[in-house]
């Protein structure tokens, strides 16, 4: 038995994913228009979390969108917030907020800020925005669930330059000895940071080995193939936290023009641009 | 009551909160045993977390667990929570107004021997310009008992500055306190200059208004134990009655209490100030007393810079 917008269903695995693929296509479109009207905005690391985003937030997640303040709800933290376009779309599609909204980012007293704000939006559990801080949030409120009675699960998404960050293994350490089984992470791989590739600036490697030293569960996955995505947080739920999924994925994801060229950490399209590559997202929207 | 540390009364007061408030948490990062959080440690063993010698880490899992509606106390001293752990405290902790005391020993020269590393000298500065900050600084050990259960009853970020040192008790046990509302500790009608302490040097301006007093000078002292948000009326007002002011503090001039009396002073009433404090140097190893004298901070200090206020008037 499978979940789908919060209500259980009788799809089977196969429909589901399908179901699942067609609402992240639609999220990365939402996120373009968002970013096309903003006119600024992270379309290439949104788009490398969006089917993370998606399965979390359609499948896999325990939230009640009309009541986002729920103390029961599993917590969800974009530690990598310059990706919000696509959570935002995600939170508006679940019904967190009215859809309209989507199209005020960054604007003046808009409710969806350049990088996650929790005073301002419904579904946001916590600030995000200066890259490196989510583990640790993740961690207190992984933690609080020991004291306030409360039991629910912390999803934490993380870049992977931002774990360049010194801060985000003092986490990782004070969470392999606390061990919080209600823990995750999952580091959305794409490879490429503001300045360029990760390997050449400041490299990961070996990042399994690092996230087991540090006492970490660890799994690798294509961070863009649904079904795996829906085996690793499987995967979580059995081995339990601290856990951390490997997500390998491509920067720009969905976009031939913008895959895996660093230009597109923080570029906005011009008109020509987002025309094409909205063309391409609709063409390449799935069979579900 | 004996002199005492403040820390010391911390950590007593907190272990008797704890019993009243059974919601609090604790976190620290390897110093409960300075800060004498450990006492609550060694009761509360599931309600506190020693996260080690990792800051930031620890504020930043202050605030998510505040998130939750846990009020949180966080201790470490004033240099790792004011400069380290700042961004956490702004970005997470003061911007969401989460309920998370920070509180942070080692304020001022009187930390002493050990040094300009754990000197906390700017931290006031730094705290005060935190919007959703409020940023108390007891005088006395009876104070800090008051004012730390004034804080658990209150729901948002707040610094709490305490000392490494044993400092005496000024305070009688009857005296209340409310956060925001400094007290007149010495007054008379005759009052030629109001000086504006915080901290341990309301017991040094005390001493200083009894020479002065011998000489003929009568003072008001006040102790501003709530650096943010200043109690302006209270400082309006002095500064209407006696025309002058003297600002006191363990703290560099810049931007602490005397920049607070400044700003408002400047604003509302500009009358002349004098300030005594850290002029804009770092401090070093020394035993606390030599420290305040060669710094320029101690009660012939304090007497000078009345009378040199005085002679501006």
């Amino acid at each position: 038995m499978y979940y789908f917008k919060g209500e259980k269903t009788t799809l089977t695995r196969q429909k589901l994913v399908c179901k699942l693929e067609n609402q992240a296509n639609q999220l990365r479109q939402d996120s373009l228009k968002m970013i096309y009207r903003a006119g600024k905005g992270h379309p290439g690391g949104a788009f490398s979390a969006t089917e993370i985003v998606t399965a979390l937030y359609f499948s896999v997640m325990k939230i009640e969108p009309a009541k986002p303040k729920w103390p029961e709800r599993d917590r969800f933290i974009l530690s990598k917030g310059h990706a919000c376009p696509v959570w935002y779309a995600a939170l508006a599609r679940r019904g967190f907020f009215e859809l309209s909204h989507l199209d005020t980012l960054r604007q003046t007293h808009s409710i969806l800020q350049g990088h996650p704000v929790m005073t301002k939006t419904p579904g946001v559990d916590i600030n995000t925005g200066s890259l490196g801080n989510g583990l640790s949030l993740g961690l207190g409120m992984a933690l609080a669930s020991r004291n306030n009675g409360f039991k629910y699960n912390v999803y934490v998404i993380l870049g992977d330059g931002e774990i360049q960050e010194g801060m985000v293994w003092e986490a990782a350490m004070a969470a392999g000895h606390f061990r919080p089984a209600n823990l995750f992470a999952v580091v959305d791989y794409n490879g490429l940071q503001n300045d360029g590739f990760v390997k050449d600036i400041l490299g990961l490697e070996p990042l399994v080995d690092k996230w087991r030293a540090f006492g970490w569960n660890v799994k690798e996955i294509d961070g863009h193939n649904m079904n795996e995505i829906l085996n690793g947080f499987e995967w979580l739920q059995k081995v339990g936290g601290p856990a951390v999924i490997i997500a390998h994925t491509v920067k720009g994801k969905g976009v031939s023009f913008m895959e895996n060229i660093v230009e597109w950490h923080g570029k906005t399209p011009t008109k020509e641009e987002f025309e094409l590559a909205m063309e391409e997202l609709i063409v390449g929207g799935g069979n579900g | 009551m004996k002199a005492i540390t403040l820390r010391q009364v911390f950590g007593e007061t907190l272990l008797e909160l704890a019993e009243i408030k059974k919601d609090i948490v604790v976190l620290d990062a390897d110093i409960s045993k300075s800060t004498f959080s450990c006492l609550f440690h060694q009761k509360y063993k599931d309600r506190a977390y020693n996260l080690g010698i990792a800051e930031q880490n620890m504020l930043g899992v202050a605030a998510g667990m505040a998130s939750t509606g846990i009020p949180v106390f966080a201790t470490t001293y004033a240099v790792f929570a004011s400069m380290r752990a700042l961004e956490q405290i702004r970005t997470f902790i003061c911007y969401p107004q989460l309920n998370v005391k920070v509180v942070a020993s080692h304020g001022g020269l009187q930390v002493s021997s050990d040094g300009v590393s754990h000197q906390g000298t700017e931290d006031l500065a730094i705290m005060r310009s935190l919007p959703n900050m409020t940023v108390l600084h007891p005088a006395d050990p009876v104070s800090t008992r008051e004012l730390v259960f004034a804080a658990a009853g209150y729901d948002g970020p707040m610094y709490i500055r305490l000392l490494r040192n044993e400092v005496p008790v000024i305070y009688k046990k009857d005296v209340s306190f409310t956060i925001g509302q400094g007290n007149i500790v010495k007054d008379s009608k005759q009052a030629q200059c109001t000086i504006v302490a915080t901290g341990l040097m309301v017991e040094k301006s005390l001493r200083a208004s009894e020479i002065l007093e011998k000489e003929g000078i009568d003072v008001r002292v006040l102790d501003i134990h709530t650096i943010k948000p200043l109690d302006q009326d209270l400082i309006i007002s002095s500064a209407k009655k006696t025309g002058v002011v003297v600002t006191v503090e363990d703290h560099n001039i810049i931007g602490g209490l005397g920049g607070a009396v400044a700003e408002i002073l400047g604003r509302e009433y500009p009358v002349p100030i004098e300030m005594v404090g850290i002029n804009d140097t770092f401090g070093e190893s020394g035993d606390p007393e030599e420290l305040f004298t060669n710094y320029q901070m101690n009660i012939e200090h304090i007497v000078a810079a009345v009378k040199n206020s005085i002679a501006r008037r």
